[in-house]
């Protein structure tokens, strides 16, 4: 009989810190103690803090072990497992308290976790993703089973729409409407399409579903399936997450086996089945025509619009296309009700939205919480501050397509709506925190640099356009700009705007466009000033020795790959020997020699 | 799958299996598996606990974990059993063959079984 459950991260994050080796090494120790009728071990998806992974819990305890490392399984079995003390050096223990916390700290009880509000994550890190039965034990395929028996599609299409449910792609358009704006359309074949193209820097909300609870989507592919009487759906994945990949195929094999795909699914008379269509990357492609064109198997380009997808999408027929995240909420909202959905969040954005937390920031890591929450409390409470005391500055939200928080906004309660009003969007999650440390004029270039990348070039403000706006970008931040290059950016931004085809180049200019707004100061400095006031542009660096705190010890000369310091001839009052200067024109602003410098007295300029 | 029915099959069927992941404050038994309650054969107890608890249908009110040394080692296996707003309920030199009665008068039944409890202890 099984006592207790050693529960294993195996999403992305902890797979590339060493989870599989530990799983073994669990194997082989509660083999080696003779456990192993008594423990079981689970491989599951992300717990969400991936900064502190690999990560371990210990059921039904749920003490939460993190960096967990081969060596230390063998202490972990003999002594929490056989002898029920907990082994305190390994437990993750910050609650936000300011006293230490000793013995057992359940994951529940950590200052990451005690905010959030898990709908869509439910599952992930508490189930076996490869484990149907697990699913079904968890009110799996309770909502399938309740559409298909007592629901006709359209009393479905209203209890989403009175959810208030929008789409977490990014877009935020009501997902009732979507699904209502297909369902009449007649035709001899209709599809759901699943967007799982997560392409933003930094974010991985998508994926942590795929990997820690895929059955939950092929769940609410089915139901929109019934809703706007279509019988088949395509996922349409990047080949870039194979372990996503691998256990969302083994879930759709595992309906199949059970005929919760396929024909007559619940005696219903209903039939429907799923396809994983793999993506090559392209940025592109998660704009939903060009994702379309994608499936349908050529080259990912978008399309105008109308016609929309509802009315002719893929292979010409009417298509509902949803993101991961949004299809993740469509079974709690049919097994818990409109109402319990629209009791989260506010007025016009209900329920919870996942971020993946990345940039600077401590709990690196995604998390999931009642839209409305000011960024304070995700990035202060539950991401827990910025590391080395250093000052938050902005936050990314959107990625390339979105703009930045500023600092003084930093209360702002988190929708789709308060976003867009101070120039700003939800996108699809990412969440990029950044520092004093941060340029903005480079971090819009960085972005820039992406969409320029990126854009397919089927319509000229985007291919040329975003290439221009870099070009500008890069004579600002290489103190070459005017006060002029300034408005004339600013143009171009509007103009690529208005005039591209699609969501790519449309939201491109975003970037540049808000840290214009928040940080005009900045590009003014690099134009006017011609310094970079965060110190990050190179060309706008000098590095300098102070010659009266100078020992002379030479220790900056050795560590200088370009040979640019050398010893003068002044010697500084109280010192002995001569001070060292940089030769500017030689030097290649590495900032290698700053850290060797005991007595600071080097600094940038 | 042509029914409901099957749903509920498989979902009951694996209830008492996942439950113990989502963790109950209801009851907790905590059975002292330090090395001198090993010796003194806390295994098997913790065993029949697990094993009787789910056999039973009450794995989602209980839960059955282990914890160190309680301290009171000449009165080991010690079995403690918290239960919200009541006292805890400590039962010593405990054997597989008790578990049954606790289980049974204890736990469902909701009146501790007074004559293993540590009051009644000789030492």
């Amino acid at each position: 009989m099984i006592r207790a459950h050693v529960l294993i991260c195996g999403g992305t994050g902890c797979t590339s810190s060493g989870s599989n080796a530990i799983q073994q090494a669990f194997a082989d120790s509660i083999k080696a103690n003779g456990l192993e009728d008594e423990i079981k071990i689970v491989q599951t998806g992300c717990f969400g803090l991936c900064a502190l992974g690999p990560v371990v819990i210990v059921h039904p305890d749920g003490t939460f072990y993190s960096r967990v490392e081969a060596d230390d399984v063998a202490e972990i079995v003999t002594e929490h497992l056989l002898k029920g003390r907990v082994v305190e050096r390994l437990v993750y223990n910050d609650t936000g308290s300011d006293e230490p916390v000793h013995g057992n700290v359940a994951l529940s009880d950590t200052a990451f976790y005690k905010t959030q509000n898990r709908v869509v994550l439910r599952n992930c890190g508490v189930i076996d993703p490869e484990d149907i039965d697990e699913y079904i034990a968890m009110d799996g395929y309770a909502a399938l089973g309740k559409v298909l028996t007592e629901m006709t599609p359209d009393e479905v299409i209203q209890v989403i729409t009175d959810s208030g449910l929008r789409g977490r792609g990014g877009g935020g358009f009501p997902t009732g409407r979507k699904w209502a704006l297909t369902a009449p359309n007649k035709a001899p074949q209709k599809y759901v399409v699943c967007n799982a193209d997560e392409g933003d820097p930094g974010a991985f909300m998508d994926r942590s579903v795929l990997e820690g609870d895929p059955h939950c989507l092929v769940e609410a592919m089915t139901i929109a399936g019934y809703a706007i009487g279509a019988t088949e759906g395509y996922v349409y994945v990047r080949a870039e997450y194979p372990i996503a990949v691998a256990r969302l195929q083994i879930a759709i094999d595992k309906a199949r086996e059970y005929g919760l795909l396929g024909k007559n699914i619940f005696g219903s008379g209903f039939d429907f089945d799923l396809h994983i269509r793999l993506g090559a990357g392209a940025f592109v492609c998660g704009e939903e025509t060009a994702l379309m064109t994608s499936i349908e198997g050529n080259r990912g380009e978008p399309r105008p619009r109308p016609p929309y997808p509802a009315v002719k999408g893929l292979y010409g027929m009417p298509t509902v296309e949803n993101n991961v995240e949004t299809f993740a909420n469509v079974p709690q909202i049919i097994l818990r009700g409109a109402e319990w959905f629209a009791s989260m969040g506010t007025e016009k954005s209900k329920g919870t939205k996942v971020f993946a937390l990345g940039g600077k920031i401590k709990n690196t890591g995604l998390v999931e919480i009642p839209m409305g929450t000011t960024l304070r409390e995700i990035i202060d409470d539950i991401g827990g501050g910025i590391p080395n005391g250093k000052k938050f500055k902005a936050a990314q939200t959107g990625g390339p397509s979105g703009g930045c928080i500023p600092a003084d906004l930093i209360d702002t309660p988190v929708d789709y709506d308060n976003l867009i009003a101070i120039g700003c969007m939800m996108g699809s999650g990412g969440l990029i925190v950044m520092d004093e440390d941060t340029c903005m004029v480079d971090m819009a270039k960085f972005f820039l640099e992406f969409t320029v990348d990126e854009s397919c070039g089927k319509c000229t403000p985007c291919r040329v356009g975003t290439k221009r706006l870099l070009e500008m970008l890069d004579k600002i931040t290489s103190g070459k700009g005017t006060l002029e290059d300034i408005d004339e950016l600013e143009q171009l931004c509007y103009y690529i705007k208005q005039n591209s085809l699609c969501g790519l180049g449309q939201t491109a200019p975003n970037p540049v466009l808000s840290t214009l707004k928040f940080f005009r100061d900045e590009y003014v400095a690099h134009v006017v000033d011609k310094k970079c006031p965060a110190g990050v542009c190179k060309d706008l660096l000098t590095y300098v020795i102070d010659k009266e705190k100078c020992i002379g010890c030479g220790m900056c000369a050795k560590a200088c790959p370009a040979s640019a310091i050398t010893r003068t001839d002044y010697i500084a009052p109280n010192h002995k020997l001569a001070s060292f200067a940089i030769d500017p024109d030689k030097c290649v602003k590495c900032g290698a020699c700053v850290g060797t410098c005991k007595f600071k007295a080097i600094s940038k300029q | 799958m042509k029914s409901l029915a099957e749903l509920q099959a498989i979902k009951e069927k694996m209830q008492g299996k996942v439950t113990l992941r989502e963790g109950t404050d209801e009851k907790r038994v905590v059975v002292g598996m330090a090395t001198c309650g090993i010796a003194a054969g806390a295994r098997p107890v913790l065993n029949a606990f697990v094993e009787q608890v789910n056999a039973q249908g009450l794995a989602a009110n209980i839960t059955v974990t282990q914890t160190g040394c309680i301290g009171i080692c000449q009165y080991e296996p010690v079995v403690e059993v918290f239960e919200a707003g009541k006292e805890k309920v400590t039962y010593v030199k405990m054997t597989a063959d008790k578990v049954a009665r606790v289980v049974e008068e204890h736990l469902k039944g909701g009146k501790p079984v007074a004559e293993y409890t540590i009051g009644n202890a000789k030492v």
